[in-house]
This record gives structure tokens, C-alpha cells and sequence, in this order.
């Protein structure tokens, strides 16, 4: 009898999941989600559709979960918040979610890296076995959040090892771990014990920081008036040019190399110090292709970045913070030549810590990857 | 059919929600607010002093304490309670760009519901501080979340997205590498969002129902973490902004300028309200400040040198001023004169700011240790209260107890309630 009964209702389950009906509703709930715009353009309608889509329940999450590969930030926000109240309110009326649906949407690479997350968390929710069966498939995933997990996994591995101590199959994890490990914290801390092991790492290659520079400076910069003047650099660089710079100093390309482990360079020993000045730095890559690039940029000073000839970001602030990774800068890079040239401003502050005229800049992709490069 | 029903009750239902919105707003004006309310940073209209009764004096990790809640992320913000409902803000991720707003019910430290969504701006700050550092506003029936990233949206009480901004895809540059932190304000059915950073630095109010723009006005560019004082003065209000230069009042209704006062001021410390009328600002001097004619420069009633703070604000109350330095030193002065009248050494350094209730005045260091000061021309430390965790958030205080935000726990102290 009770076996009768649970298949009318596992019927019923099926037939409501798979609602022609429901299923084109969903669709359309989503797409007035989707049209949200700038200025909350679109937010009356969309808080509509948001309940509407919410009220849909789990069988909407596979189609909200595809919808945020192609949205818009403002629509994502919409969409993510959507399924994070399906599958709360789900849970706590004490009915499954799709389990099989997620896992498969997450096995998919074809979806968006913030979707897949997004799927992993709550399919973890409902399922406490999901990390251990995916996690050691995801060590070159290309979400970074689920990529980090895996690493994280490996490294807790890596540190058992040590503990035992099996210093040579812990080597061989933390090898494992840093070709997969993007995030600075994670490779430091590989870093830090490969140190111990006598295992040297070159964390610049690894990150992709460009290490060989041409600096020329110092420009005016006083008042920050100097940011929005495009000095010569900025109309093209010629290596053998000679410029008039701040107080009509002749100003000539000299080679910096740097040897810090995440690329720093440090204007005021490549340059000289200089307070209200204006620096610029250039380097050319080699690609092997034509190939998608992120030029991820950090300094405490206010900064350009030209990526062949044209601005690909620009930043003005002065020594509120510096780090990795703090400004990223999404371009193309062509095959062969490519040129990179920062421009790089001091203010006048008088402070201590506001003395730092410097920046780091890596070539990867979106994981953080570095970009392969051909050797100049 | 439908439509034409639905068209002559619009006017109807538009004048039943201006009116909740005016009684809610109506109640805060009046002193400290409803007494199971702290909707905002620093609690009814940015007082810091609650009209609660039966607040305990004395608490540690295991007396005293109702619940205690865990938190998904970091976090500087306060929480706020309304209606049964605590609500409180968190940032998470290797790159803080995972926003995250808690709901958690007041009487069992449940949390109810829980929304995230991805930082569209800027997510480097000082380590001490985080993504989720303005604090979350609520009238009651919703809550109102905005992000150091410039992400801010408005839910209901029950979690459901009303709307949502990406300020930093709006106004690009958004910036301020040290993290933004100021608080927005409401006032009826507006919102009130300060931005000044050193990107486009501006004030905006947005609708509250749907999100949309009132009004925005361009602000002085550079980093400044001051939250907005509402002034209500009947039918309408001001919002006064204060960047380290100047204090500017503005009318909340259309945001025109209504006066300004130029100094050096505080780029943190929020501004006061007294019991007389008068505005309080801080910064190299504490300035009371009566606002006169429209358009006119506001005339300084005093100034002292003797109320400074570094990341805290003031608190006035029955006639006295109180604050507290960096040296952990607390000092109260009448705020009608500025004269001096006692000071008290606590234990420091402090990020949250003095709260006031049933004539006691709590403050909470960085290490979570809660000193609790009887006010008199006598004053006395009554206790410290040790919860072992670090805080840099203002805690809430609303039902007759504590709400505290420590670094990765929600502790409500205070009798348990069924």
C-alpha cells in the first residue's frame, strides 16, 4: 500500500518537474530577471519575477543555474539570490533538492566558474559525500574557488605526509598542489615548505610576474596633475628616444631587471626617488597566440596600463593599499609582439608609508594561470 | 477589468505605504525609537542610546549569553533589529567577494534565511577591516544592505530580493583601497548612501520600494568612512554629510544644499544630534553647531579640544556629551557649554563606538571586552565583560538585550527568552 502510494507521488514529483508548462514559465521568469540594467533599470519587474521564479521551486534551478552563464553582474545578482532561496526554503521544508541535476550541471565545464560554484555549495549541502567523490577531479578546474578546495585537500594531504614524517611523498603532494594552486596564499604556503625541504620554487614564473622592465622617469606629477597628461611614452614608445622630463631633466629608457619573488619594481631605485613624479615602465611578451589575457596590476600609487597602444586600465589612488592581484584588467593578447607599457604616479605625501613608487604586473588567465610566453 | 480596478486603488495603496513609511520614520524621530528597535548603525536615528530596560550589567562567554550564532564570513558591520528579526551583514572568499546578509531570529539565534551575492567593485581593504563594513538598515519590514564593493540591496523580512545596484558598475571608479565603511540612512521612503571615495564620490538617495535614484549630488572626492545624521524636523528632514573638510546638510526631500560648515573634521566620526537642536561634529575640535536660516553658514555655539576620538563616535545624552580617545580615555562634557566635566580611563583601544542605556554607558574594545560605566558626576566602572573574541563592530541593543558582532560569531547577551 505504502509503496503504491510513494510511487503516485514519485509520479506526481516527475510529472510537475518536467511541466512543459512550468518549464516555459520558468523561462520566462528568468528572461525578465535577465533584462534588469544599469541604475536598477528593470527592478521592479525583476522583484516580480523573483518571486514568481522562487515560488517555481527546485525544479527552476537547473535553468537558473544555465541562466548565469550569459547574464549581466546586476542579473546575476538576481539569478544567484534566486536559487539560494529555492534550495534554502527547499531544505527547510524538508524536500530534496536535484542532486543528480547539480552534480551534473557542476561536471559540466562548459558552465560559467560562479555557477558551478554556486551548484557545489548547495549540492555539498544535501549531499556531505559530494567533496570527497569531486574535489580530487577539480585540481585544474577552471573555477578558482573549486580549483582552491582541491588544493586545499591536497595540502591538508601534504601536511599529514610531513607530520609522519614521508618527506619525499610530501614533496611529491606539495609538487602536486602548487601546479594547481593559483591563490598567493596557498602557493606561499607551499612555498614556505618547500623551503624547508631545500625545494626551490620560482614564484614569479609561476605566477607570470614580467620581470624585465624599461623605466624612464621621473615626469611631473605635482598636485597629481600628471596623471591625465599623456607624456610622450603614452604616444608611442621608441627605446632610444630622448624625453624633457620633470624640471627639463633629459630622460632616457634604461633596462630594469627585478628579482623580487612577485615581481615587484621599485621605481625609486630603478628611477630615483622622486616625490609629484611620474614614472613609466615597458616591457614586451612574446605570445604563442592570439589568446585571451588578464593583466592583473597592484600598487599603492595611482597607475595606467597600456596593453598595445591603447589604455586597458587606469586607476587613480594614492597609497590606500597594495596588493596582488588588486586591479585586473581583462585584454587580448596577438600573436607574437605584444607591448606593455605602466605608467606609474607618486604623489607628494610626506607620510612614511606614503614613500612607496612602485608595481607588479602578471599575464594570466582568468584562473590566474600564467600565460605561456614565448622566450624573447 | 483588472487594470482599471487596480488603477483606482494604486493612489489608495501608494498613500497606505507613505503612511507606514512616515509612522515608522515618525517613531524614530522622537528620542530613541520604538524599544524593539535598533534599525540602524548606532541604533535609533544614529543616537547610540537606547530606551531598554533590563540589560544585564555583567556577561562572559557563559553567563548571561541568550545564544550565540556562527558567521558564514568577516565583518565589521553592526547588526540591527527590528520585529523580531536580527539582521547583519558578512563578506567571505579569498578575494572578499562573497556578500553575504543574515537574518536570525531574536528570541533563538535561528538564522532564518541568508542571501549572498557576488561584489561587482573593488574588494582590497586594510586587513582590519572587510567587504561587509557599512552596516544594514532596516524599517522594520525590510532590510537594506549596502557593500564596501558598492553592492547594496533591498530585501524583505522574509528574504525575498526586492532590488539590487551595482553602484561600482554605475559610478565607476568606486574606489577606496583602505575599504568604505559608512553606513546608509532612511528617512521615510528614501535611502541615504554616502560614497565619498577616491573615485566619483557622491551622496545618492534611492527609493527604497524599487532601488531607483531621488536624487544624487556630487560629494568631495577622498576617502571617508562618515555614516549620514538624519535631521527630521516635521514634514521634512535633513541629512547632514561630513567629509575631514566639511559638514553639509541637504535636504532629503530633493538634495539641495541647505547649509555647509567648513573645517578640519573627522573622516570617521559620525555627527550627533542634541536634545536642543543642535548639530555635533568631530574632528580636531568637537563643534556644537546650531543650524539657523536656510542657505546660511550654521553658527558654532562652542567648540572644545577635549572631546577627540580616533574611530568612534559620540554620544549625547541628557544634557552631556561623551567620548572616547584613542588612549581608551572616556570624557564628558555638558553639551550645552563644552566645559569639561570628568574623565574615566578604560581599557582600550576601542573601534566601536559608546552605546547608552538606563544610564549606563557600554563600550566594547578590540578585544571584546565590554567596559560598563554607571554615568554620574561620579562615574564608575561597573564591570568588564570578557567574550574572548575580537570586535570592531558597534553591538545593537534592542528586546533588553545585546546584540554583538565579535569576529566570527553573532552573541546575543542577555536573558533567554521561549
Amino acid at each position: 500500500m505504502h509503496s503504491r502510494l510513494y510511487a503516485i507521488i514519485a509520479a506526481l514529483v516527475v510529472c510537475l518537474s518536467f511541466n512543459p508548462s512550468a518549464g516555459a514559465e520558468v523561462d520566462v521568469l528568468i528572461e525578465r530577471l535577465k533584462k534588469v540594467g544599469r541604475e536598477g533599470g528593470g527592478n521592479s519587474n525583476a522583484a516580480k519575477a523573483w518571486q514568481g521564479l522562487v515560488q517555481q521551486g527546485s525544479p527552476a534551478l537547473p535553468a537558473a543555474l544555465k541562466a548565469l552563464n550569459d547574464s549581466t553582474p546586476e542579473a546575476s545578482n538576481w539569478l544567484r539570490s534566486a536559487v539560494d532561496a529555492i534550495a534554502e526554503r527547499t531544505l527547510a521544508a524538508g524536500r530534496p533538492l536535484p542532486t543528480r541535476d547539480l552534480e551534473a550541471f557542476i561536471l559540466d565545464k562548459t558552465n560559467g566558474p560562479h555557477s558551478r560554484r554556486l551548484a557545489y555549495e548547495w549540492l555539498c549541502r544535501a549531499d556531505k559525500t559530494a567533496p570527497d567523490r569531486l574535489l580530487p577531479g577539480m585540481m585544474q578546474d577552471p573555477s578558482p574557488e573549486l580549483r582552491r578546495d582541491a588544493v586545499t585537500v591536497v595540502l591538508n594531504q601534504a601536511k599529514q605526509l610531513l607530520d609522519k614524517p614521508d618527506k619525499p611523498a610530501a614533496t611529491a603532494a606539495y609538487r602536486q598542489a602548487l601546479a594547481a594552486a593559483r591563490d598567493k596564499d596557498q602557493v606561499d604556503e607551499i612555498a614556505k615548505q618547500f623551503k624547508a625541504l631545500g625545494v626551490t620554487v620560482d614564484l614569479a614564473v609561476h605566477f607570470g610576474f614580467v620581470q624585465q622592465w624599461h623605466l624612464a622617469g621621473p615626469f611631473e606629477n605635482s598636485d597629481g596633475k600628471g596623471f591625465a597628461v599623456m607624456y610622450p611614452p603614452e604616444q608611442g614608445v621608441n627605446l632610444t628616444a630622448v624625453y624633457k622630463g620633470k624640471k627639463d631633466d633629459e630622460l632616457r629608457w634604461k633596462e630594469h631587471a627585478t628579482a623580487d619573488p612577485y615581481g615587484m619594481v621599485d621605481l625609486n631605485k630603478g628611477i630615483a626617488k622622486h616625490m609629484g613624479a611620474t614614472g613609466y615602465a615597458f616591457a614586451v611578451v612574446q605570445s604563442v597566440a592570439e589568446q585571451p589575457v588578464e593583466v592583473r596590476v597592484g600598487s599603492n600609487n595611482a597607475i595606467k596600463v597600456f596593453l598595445n597602444g591603447k589604455l586597458a586600465y587606469q586607476h587613480e589612488e594614492y597609497h590606500h593599499g597594495n596588493a596582488m592581484d588588486q586591479y585586473i584588467a581583462k585584454g587580448t593578447l596577438q600573436a607574437g609582439r605584444n607591448e606593455i607599457l605602466v605608467k606609474v604616479c607618486q604623489n607628494e605625501q610626506k607620510e612614511e608609508w606614503a614613500q612607496s613608487w612602485s608595481f607588479q604586473l602578471r599575464l594570466c588567465d582568468s584562473v590566474g594561470t600564467a600565460i605561456p610566453l614565448k622566450k624573447p | 477589468m483588472i487594470r482599471s480596478i487596480l488603477a483606482g486603488i494604486a493612489p489608495i495603496l501608494l498613500t497606505l505605504a507613505t503612511t507606514v513609511d512616515i509612522a515608522y520614520s515618525g517613531q524614530r524621530a522622537q528620542g530613541p525609537g520604538p524599544k524593539k528597535a535598533w534599525p540602524q548603525f548606532r541604533g535609533p536615528n544614529g543616537t547610540g542610546v537606547s530606551a531598554d530596560t533590563g540589560l544585564p550589567t555583567t556577561w562572559s562567554t557563559t553567563e548571561n549569553v541568550a545564544w550565540k550564532a556562527e558567521l558564514p564570513g568577516r565583518g565589521v558591520s553592526c547588526p540591527v533589529v527590528a520585529n523580531g528579526r536580527v539582521y547583519l551583514t558578512a563578506s567571505s572568499g579569498f578575494r572578499q567577494d562573497r556578500l553575504h546578509v543574515l537574518c536570525f531570529e531574536t528570541t533563538s539565534g535561528i538564522k532564518l534565511w541568508e542571501r549572498q551575492f557576488w561584489a561587482t567593485g573593488l574588494t582590497q581593504c586594510h586587513p582590519k577591516t572587510a567587504m561587509a563594513a557599512p552596516t544594514p538598515v532596516t524599517d522594520g519590514d525590510r532590510v537594506f544592505a549596502l557593500f564596501a564593493t558598492g553592492d547594496v540591496v533591498g530585501l524583505d523580512r522574509d528574504g525575498n530580493l526586492l532590488w539590487y545596484r551595482s553602484l561600482a558598475r554605475d559610478y565607476p571608479p568606486i574606489s577606496n583601497n583602505v575599504g568604505m565603511a559608512a553606513s546608509p540612512v532612511l528617512w521615510r521612503g528614501t535611502l541615504f548612501l554616502p560614497m565619498e571615495n577616491a573615485g566619483a564620490s557622491f551622496a545618492l538617495a534611492l527609493d527604497k520600494h524599487t532601488g531607483q535614484n531621488r536624487w544624487k549630488v556630487d560629494r568631495q572626492r577622498g576617502i571617508n568612512w562618515v555614516t549620514p545624521l538624519v535631521i527630521e524636523n516635521g514634514d521634512s528632514a535633513t541629512l547632514v554629510f561630513q567629509t575631514k573638510a566639511e559638514a553639509t546638510a541637504y535636504d532629503a526631500e530633493t538634495g539641495r544644499k541647505v547649509w555647509e560648515y567648513e573645517a578640519g573634521l573627522s573622516e570617521v566620526s559620525t555627527p550627533n544630534l542634541g536634545e536642543n537642536g543642535a548639530v555635533f561634529v568631530a574632528g580636531g575640535d568637537f563643534v556644537a553647531l546650531k543650524p539657523t536660516a536656510k542657505d546660511a553658514v550654521p553658527e558654532v555655539l562652542w567648540k572644545s579640544n577635549k572631546l577627540r576620538m580616533a574611530y568612534t563616535s559620540a554620544v549625547i545624552h541628557q544634557g552631556r556629551a561623551y567620548a572616547v580617545n584613542n588612549a581608551g580615555i572616556l570624557q564628558c562634557a555638558d553639551a550645552k557649554t563644552g566645559e569639561a566635566l570628568w574623565q574615566l580611563r578604560l581599557k582600550g583601544p576601542f573601534w566601536a563606538s559608546p552605546l547608552i542605556a538606563e544610564g549606563r554607558l557600554y563600550i566594547t574594545n578590540e578585544e571584546g571586552l565590554t567596559s560598563v560605566v554607571q554615568l554620574s558626576n561620579d562615574p564608575a566602572i561597573l564591570a568588564t565583560n570578557a567574550l574572548g573574541e575580537p570586535v570592531t563592530a558597534t553591538p545593537a541593543i534592542a528586546e533588553g538585550r545585546f546584540f554583538l558582532r565579535t569576529d566570527k560569531h553573532l552573541w546575543c547577551v542577555g536573558e533567554k527568552k521561549p
